[in-house]
């Protein structure tokens, strides 16, 4: 909406509050900044474990964003596209990543892929042991980054409704040939900010990170994790390294912004 | 027979039977509601119905429900039957010919002749100089154009139209509704309207849904001249005078002469109806001044209450005045009377 098409003001104690809460937005990120020691950046950041964690984390969060692309695009159509008994339930499962503290995620993988867990044996028998490996770091972030994808894809299917899918349908079109020249492009922009928003969560992973994956330089141990570490020894690091993912971050949300998803 | 549906949906209250033939254009006709729009779903296989049996040149569409049959079900992309809605629903990712080459596309035609498909039917609408617009770029008109064109280049066996002109621009409705009387001639199709017009000048044959139900059926102009459902006598009753183009006018074999506006050209001469409605008409005694108006003179066959009016019937025309008015010209069965009617409430179309 152009700002000129604006009729209705908005009541001026609205504007008060607002600026309180985007204040306490910005304030921290700015006395982050303020911390930062500009002289010996460089160095601060290109430690050799700063750099694996950077590395791993660009690594694993492409690979879950893939995965929730790969699984949650589906999952967003059968909940945004059929209707079934126990619809309402299984949309709220699908979301419990969101609510749920990232420790007792990292709990739930560990008792369902660790050693004693619910599979683990199994694939231990199989020669794959997935607690404390890279691959448990990507299942970490894909679990909790997940319902990030689901959400907005379902919204976007929702806002741009069934109608033209039925059009293609008595024009002939099968249902995959629905789904891939109507579907997909109606809902692309939804996808893509889906997707941005599971990168970016992926990317802060933390708690079902170290809790199910542990803290192993060049293996499991991701930027946020490095952060917090060096917080203990080195605090000039610990700020150079968030400020390094905040930039990750402004960047991803830039690109996708430039791309008109978001 | 093309078209054979009989279906029953308890939910929506609806218990429909209705057939079209081969070339056939069948107006459904029938009140907000009324499930009219159902009826169209279910033949394109949109919706389910609890009971009931649908058949398309012989093959089936659905069979549910039929005791000591397994059921049968088409979906809609096998069925060979193409739904135009009221909103041209263009895909608003690809451009005017994409969009007409959709249905070849998705019956596996190469990219190059479905576009040589598309740019023939967008021809055959007018449209061909928007072939490389997007939709957001097209007014309504044109829009509904493409929307036609894309719906016949998927070459359907039965074409659905649910209003297609409702959600248009008044003073582009008429150039849309001759575009579809002369593509869609010798098609076999199935319109949902509001417009009785749309009925007249496209249909062949009548079939008003009230409530779930049919409640009345056959051909256009009897229908339209002799309403026995409520629903189709408010919107119908209508004069039409048949006859041939004269001047401004429509003349018919007997002589009588009525001038009213076109919307489109007429050769002088060419085979022409005079449309206008009963509540346009006055009754005179004697032939009244001023303005110029039609002047027709009748003699009264029948008076019948019609809402808070009355009708009166002669053999060709009726009016429709108030009971008082009755009363003060002293109309009767058998009553020589004038009626008038402006050139401006007559719509003269080509027939």
């Amino acid at each position: 909406m152009s700002r000129a098409s604006r009729q209705v003001g908005l009541p001026t104690w609205l504007f008060a509050p607002a600026a309180v809460g985007a204040l306490f937005v910005v304030l921290p990120l700015a006395a982050m900044l303020a911390r930062v020691e500009w002289s010996d950046f460089v160095g601060l950041i290109s430690s050799e474990s700063s750099i694996d964690a950077l590395l791993l984390s660009l690594r694993t969060s492409s690979i879950s964003t893939l995965l929730c692309v790969v699984f949650g695009v589906p999952m967003a159509m059968v909940l945004g596209r059929t209707t079934f008994r126990g619809q309402q339930v299984a949309r709220s499962l699908v979301l419990l990543p969101l609510v749920l503290p990232p420790v007792v995620g990292g709990i739930a993988l560990l008792y369902t892929f660790g050693r004693r867990g619910l599979l683990g044996h199994s694939f231990e028998v199989l020669g794959i042991q997935v607690a404390f490996s890279t691959a448990a770091v990507v299942m970490a972030q894909t679990f909790v980054a997940l319902p990030f994808l689901v959400v907005s894809l379902e919204g976007a299917l929702r806002s741009a409704g069934g109608r033209y899918e039925a059009v293609a349908s008595t024009l002939g079109a099968r249902p995959t040939t629905v789904f891939r020249r109507v579907t997909l492009p109606l809902v692309l922009p939804g996808l893509l900010s889906g997707a941005v928003l599971s990168f970016a969560r992926s990317l802060g992973e933390f708690g079902a990170t170290i809790t199910f994956a542990g803290s192993l330089q060049g293996v499991t141990r991701t930027l946020p994790l490095e952060i917090y570490l060096q917080r203990e020894t080195d605090s000039d690091a610990a700020v150079a390294l968030s400020l390094v993912l905040v930039i990750v971050a402004v960047v991803v949300i830039g690109l996708a912004r430039v791309r008109g998803a978001i | 027979m093309t078209l054979e549906l009989s279906a029953t949906m308890t939910e929506r209250g609806l218990d429909l039977s209705m057939h079209v033939e081969t070339g056939e254009m069948l107006a459904v006709l029938g009140p907000n509601g009324s499930g009219k729009s159902t009826a169209l779903a279910l033949i394109a296989g949109l919706l389910r119905p609890d009971v009931g049996t649908a058949s398309l040149d012989g093959r089936v569409l659905f069979d549910i429900g039929t005791p000591g049959r397994a059921p049968a079900w088409v979906p809609p992309h096998a069925r060979g039957v193409a739904l135009l809605a009221q909103e041209p629903l263009l895909f608003p990712h690809l451009s005017a010919l994409d969009n007409v080459a959709f249905g070849p596309r998705s019956e596996g035609r190469p990219r190059a002749q479905s576009r040589t498909v598309a740019q023939h039917w967008l021809g055959e609408v007018d449209a061909a100089q928007y072939a490389d617009r997007r939709p957001a770029q097209l007014s309504g008109g044109q829009a509904q154009r493409i929307a036609v064109a894309r719906a016949l280049a998927a070459d359907p066996s039965l074409l659905l139209l649910d209003e297609p002109m409702a959600a248009l621009d008044v003073a582009v409705a008429p150039a849309v509704r001759q575009m579809l009387r002369r593509v869609l001639r010798e098609r076999s199709v199935v319109i949902v309207t509001h417009d009785v017009l749309d009925a007249l000048l496209l249909a062949d044959r009548v079939l008003v849904i009230d409530d779930g139900r049919v409640a009345e059926e056959g051909p256009t102009e009897q229908v339209l001249a002799r309403p026995r459902s409520a629903f189709a006598a408010r919107i119908a009753g209508l004069n039409m005078v048949r006859g041939n183009l004269d001047g401004h006018g429509v003349r018919g074999p007997d002589g009588t002469f009525v001038e009213g506006l076109t919307d489109q050209p007429i050769s002088q001469g060419d085979p022409a109806v005079a449309v206008f409605r009963p509540s346009a008409v006055g009754v005179y005694r004697q032939p009244p001044g001023g303005s110029p108006r039609n002047v027709l003179d009748v003699t009264i066959t029948e008076l019948a209450p019609f809402g808070e009016q009355v009708r009166v019937r002669t053999p060709l025309l009726s009016a429709d005045i108030t009971a008082a008015a009755v009363a003060e010209l002293d109309l009767a069965p058998g009553t020589r009377v004038v009626f008038a009617v402006k050139a401006s409430e007559v719509a003269i179309y080509r027939s």
